[in-house]
């Protein structure tokens, strides 16, 4: 681990590509290395995927006349996609769900406990540690379930606890549920990403900062963010990613009531397996997946940007 | 240490490997071979959404228990070796629906597969299933069980005046009420009312008495097909319409706009109903409970609601009331006035029901087909009866059973009558979607014109303008 | 509730105290006080946060009539006897310790030779290839590409198999932990392998016996990770696998619902314990044995 950590130091004031190779791999051996990953992905996602681009142009359903004939609409899906309202409205609180739960409530309460805890050690650290990583690695539909429980409008424990007994929590805000719940879920990643990064921060900067007086916000600011960044962009590109594709919430809210909580994830599920519009449900997916990727391409720019423009 | 992790993680993957491909042993699939023919033993498998432990488990332990040792011995002393497979599931119903057409479309599937009598018009649409006599042969015309089941009851699992199962039970709705709470109100006993404004006046009679909910009629989108089921529909033949007649679907009509007036009277003018409850996601088993409990003044639910939730025999309700009997009363689905309903009727009901269908990708359709109608016998159905008894489809049956219980009876004698079916069309289960969705925005406080117009919409982007019935 | 409680001053009170020196005694103390509660109260609004929702998973399982309220439980072990008695609750257990410990080696075995190789050596494209590849992992692991999934799992002859269920998985997560990979292995310090080589080892020699070794709180998260995925999935395996005797234990929890979908609380709450456990105990065992970090940042 200490390797890894004294790493970073020298990793960030890295040199040519021409140096990498170091073990002597050579172009041909690297194709070997990584051909058995290629062929799997290959086969089990990237064929899927293209297939699923042909059904988006299909009124593809699974049952019903059209799963006998399925007929090639073109673009039509796409049309009435974005024609739609519901899809606009999804696409919004996909939107905000992203930005509240993941961009902002993960990461800075994820930075906020690796930075609080980077010098405690002991039980509270351990404690606190491990009760936000048990949070991530419970199956999704145990989370969900402790969270119908706490939520729950009759017998709830946040009614209890509260005495707000009878309001129901899922249906009167189901948008803030949801994003609570996805920051307790998912917490844990940028946590640990960040205590990592955190413990990489060469001491000797903290050091001449606090020689000269730093207080905590200007360390933070001056010697932190900028040798974190990468990390910074790292967690904030897998977590937009995740959060937008996460189908969690659908287990607390069903996308309801009226369509308040139908995040894209939970919109298309509703659009393909109850609602039977296979064709549509795999159009919007690939929308999404456009969407997804600006999201992508703008990281990687401001990641670009800022590198270039810090040395 | 470094090559321990190596090490470990080789063993892990060879392991589980391994592990994987035992795993797999004893269930291959049972459509796959082809090649079995009449020489060697015949497999037949069985896939319904029951599972020992889990939902439907009566149903399960009746397959295991009964139908599977019975057949493979009556099939054996035929000089036929069989061995049947039982695949349960014990899913949501979507999830369940999803897996049986994926197995069907890729050409798999068990012999006997279980569904939903409102599938069947999409599955046979889609090629999924068919005709049971194209499947199982010139034994299924001869059956002798078709004239023990009504012609009504043999629609459930039929589409375009073929049928294309055998429905395993027949159902109706009735209105419950809690006749405790009824006394407390000055109200009788032995209540039928013969109109919603009946209803409506018991509900107010309840509601003076202190009763917090005097009536729950399912309404919303998180109750799913018992929104349209226990609620809209019951009240949409009262008015005398229907949600497809003529081959055409129901816009916004009238007769729709009374019935979500009368969900706005509840819910949102008169308060005599738990508007938020109809948005939960387990708000008919809250409703349930709640009946149990003594909360709730009228109900409208399902035969099942009797046998199975307030049931209070030792394991079988899962809302039990010991005082079941003497408490609890039912009654007849009054029309919107006396004479309204479909066909000129005082009182009103629907039906559903579940069946099983032959798979036509099987490998033994005959001796599938055999299995089947040995499923759908006399002695099968007392044979089921013995873990709870059931409306069945047969009359035979139902003659010799239900006498012991009276509400049953009642259904049997006083529902089934007057009932009516929803159409087994692809379209239906969009269209009840969107009947769903408009009594949500009713009970959510929209106007009523906002909601049937949205639903007008919806209908007609579903099924096209020109097949929808505006009035 | 979510971004308040750690205030930047407050957290850096229980740091070693070195800085320069403060304007006056009594104001350093009344900050430094001030700091210390601020401090405390934000990390036990934390723990209150994470852990409400946890109370129910180990009070429920304990109690003799379950409901959905946390409280002192009415102490019993009977909820697990119940397990048992479910006869597919056991074998769901190990069906997914197979799923789960199937796709991690897969994962782990493939995903470091790509993400060494990749790391290691320019291939054209490979940054956007990467890319790539992660984004089409997320529509594929969603409802939409369902029917070409399960197609092809029939055609190939995998259908019903566990394997056919770990190739999918496998498929949909080897982009997002070769990303990870890769950017932990970019960060291992060349010189390791510079001086193995001079030694005269191979390259996978080299993975094997430098790069792995070094990699290890990588290759731990990557695997824990994997599980928590495997662990969770219900479609996947739903689909593809068709009797509950094969199916995981994410899938057969959803049995454990009555006709009307009213949950079995007795049940539930202690499967969902039995459920849990491995894959903390998992993230224990991997912390103290290999260390856990995750490491890496995009570089452009």
């Amino acid at each position: 681990m200490s390797a890894i950590d004294a790493a970073a130091g020298p990793r960030l004031r890295r040199r040519g590509r021409r140096a990498d190779d170091v073990a002597g791999l050579g172009r041909v051996r690297a194709g070997v290395f990584v051909a058995p990953a290629l062929a799997l992905i290959g086969l089990f996602l990237v064929f899927p995927a293209v297939w699923t681009i042909y059904l988006g142009m299909t009124n593809y359903r699974l049952t019903g006349l059209a799963a006998a004939n399925p007929e090639f609409v073109g673009l039509d899906n796409f049309a009435s996609a974005l024609t739609d309202d519901a899809f606009w409205h999804s696409l919004w609180l996909t939107l905000i769900f992203v930005l509240v739960s993941g961009v902002i409530g993960q990461t800075l309460l994820g930075f906020s406990i690796a930075w609080a805890l980077r010098h405690v050690r002991g039980w509270a650290k351990s404690v606190i540690e491990t009760l936000v990583l048990a949070a991530w690695v419970v199956p999704a539909s145990v989370a969900s379930f402790l969270w119908l429980a706490l939520l729950d409008r009759r017998t709830g424990t946040l009614n209890a606890l509260l005495g707000t007994e009878g309001t129901a929590w899922l249906i009167e805000y189901p948008m803030v549920s949801i994003i609570v719940f996805n920051v307790w879920v998912g917490t844990a990643f940028s946590m640990l990403l960040f205590s990592s990064a955190l413990a990489a921060v060469p001491p000797s900067q903290m050091e001449s900062a606090r020689m000269v007086g730093a207080g905590s916000w200007q360390q933070l600011r001056d010697v932190v963010l900028p040798n974190i960044r990468g990390h910074i962009l790292t967690n904030t590109l897998l977590i937009t990613l995740w959060t937008f594709n996460t189908f969690t919430p659908y287990l607390l809210t069903a996308g309801g009531p009226r369509d308040e909580s139908s995040i894209l994830a939970v919109y298309i599920y509703t659009t393909a397996i109850p609602g039977g519009q296979l064709g549509m449900g795999a159009a919007i997916s690939l929308i999404m997946l456009g969407i997804n990727l600006v999201i992508a391409l703008g990281y990687l720019r401001v990641a670009r940007a800022a590198s270039g423009g810090s040395k | 240490m470094r090559r321990k992790l190596a090490a470990i993680i080789a063993g892990t993957a060879t392991a589980a490997l391994l592990l994987g491909a035992c795993g797999n042993d004893g269930s291959d699939d049972p459509t796959d071979g082809g090649s079995e023919g009449s020489d060697g033993p015949v497999t037949l498998t069985i896939t319904l959404n029951a599972i020992a432990g889990g939902k439907n488990a009566a149903e399960a332990a009746w397959i295991e228990d009964w139908v599977i040792p019975e057949f493979e011995a009556a099939m054996a002393a035929d000089g036929t070796d069989v061995t049947v497979v039982f695949e349960p599931q014990g899913v949501d119903d979507e999830d369940y629906k999803t897996k049986i057409s994926l197995d069907l479309q890729s050409g798999g599937g068990a012999d006997i597969i279980g569904m939903d009598g409102i599938w069947v018009g999409e599955f046979a649409e889609a090629g999924y299933i068919q005709p049971l006599s194209a499947v199982g042969g010139s034994a299924v015309e001869e059956w002798e069980g078709w004239d023990q089941i009504s012609d009504a009851v043999q629609n459930a699992l039929s589409f375009n005046g073929e049928r294309y199962g055998i429905p395993q039970g027949a159902d109706g709705r009735v209105l419950y009420f809690n006749k405790d709470l009824f006394a407390a109100a000055g109200l009788p006993e032995d209540w039928q009312p013969t109109s919603w404004e009946e209803v409506l006046d018991a509900g107010r009679a309840l509601a003076e008495s202190g009763v917090a909910i005097p009536l729950q009629i399912n309404a919303g989108t998180a109750m799913g097909e018992a929104t349209t089921m226990q609620g809209l529909l019951p009240l949409l033949v009262g008015t005398g319409a229907e949600v497809y007649r003529d081959d055409q679907w129901i816009g916004g009509t009238d007769e729709l706009r009374d019935v979500l007036e009368f969900y706005r009277t509840i819910y949102v003018d008169e308060q005599l109903g738990d508007a938020v409850l109809q948005q939960e996601a387990a708000g008919r088993d809250t409703s349930f409970a709640q009946f149990a409990a003594g909360e709730i003044g009228i109900l409208l639910e399902g035969d099942y609601f009797w046998r199975s939730v307030i049931n209070p025999a030792e394991g079988v309700g899962t809302a039990p009331m010991t005082n079941r009997d003497e408490v609890v009363g039912y009654t007849r689905i009054p029309a919107q006035e006396p004479g309204s309903g479909i066909n000129g009727q005082d009182f009103v009901s629907m039906s559903g029901g579940t069946g099983r269908v032959l798979n036509p990708n099987s490998d033994n359709p005959e001796l599938a087909w055999e299995l089947l109608a040995f499923m759908n016998s006399a002695e099968a159905y007392e044979a089921r009866a013995v873990d709870g008894l059931n409306i069945t489809p047969r009359a035979d049956v139902n003659a010799e059973l239900l006498a012991s219980d009276p509400m049953l009876t009642f259904v049997s004698d006083e529902v089934l009558p007057i009932t009516a079916y929803r159409p087994g069309l692809a379209a239906y289960p969009e269209v009840s979607l969107a009947l769903q969705e408009a009594t949500e925005a009713v009970v959510a406080g929209d106007p009523v014109d906002d909601a049937l117009a949205n639903y007008a919409d919806a209908v007609a982007g579903i099924v096209g303008e020109e097949n929808v019935d505006n009035g | 509730m979510t971004g308040e409680p750690l205030l930047p001053q407050a957290a850096d009170a229980p740091g070693p105290r070195t800085a320069a020196p403060p304007p006056s005694l009594g104001r350093r103390m009344v900050r430094h006080y001030l700091s210390r509660v601020l401090f405390v109260v934000a990390m036990g609004l934390v723990l209150a946060f994470f852990a409400l929702p946890m109370l129910w998973l180990v009070t429920a399982p304990f109690d003799a009539d379950p409901s959905l309220t946390v409280g002192w439980p009415d102490w019993t072990l009977a909820n697990f006897a119940r397990i048992a008695e479910n006869r597919y609750a056991l074998g769901s257990l190990r069906n997914s310790l197979v799923l789960g410990l199937g796709t991690m080696a897969l994962v782990l075995t493939l995903g470091s030779l790509a993400a060494y190789a990749l790391s290691r050596v320019r291939i054209p494209g490979r940054d956007g290839l990467l890319y790539a590849l992660l984004l089409l992992s997320s529509i594929v692991t969603g409802t939409a590409a369902m029917v070409p999934t399960f197609q092809l799992i029939t055609q190939i002859g995998l259908i019903n198999t566990q394997i056919g269920v770990i190739l999918v998985l496998a498929g949909g997560v080897l982009p997002t932990v070769i990303f990870i990979l890769k950017d932990f292995m970019d960060s291992i310090p060349k010189s390791y392998e510079e001086s193995a080589r001079l030694y005269g080892a191979s390259p996978l020699q080299i993975l094997t016996h430098v790069v792995v070794p070094t990699a290890r709180p990588g290759l731990a998260f990557v695997a824990v990770w994997t599980v928590v995925q495997v662990w969770g999935n219900f479609l996947v395996p739903f689909l593809l696998l068709r009797t509950p005797e094969s199916q995981p234990a994410a899938v057969l929890m959803y049995t454990f619902y009555t006709e009307g979908g009213q949950p079995d609380l007795r049940l539930l709450s202690a499967f969902s314990l039995v459920f849990s456990v491995p894959v903390i105990a998992m993230y224990f065992l991997v912390n103290r044995r290999y260390g856990f970090r995750f490491h890496g940042g995009i570089k452009s």
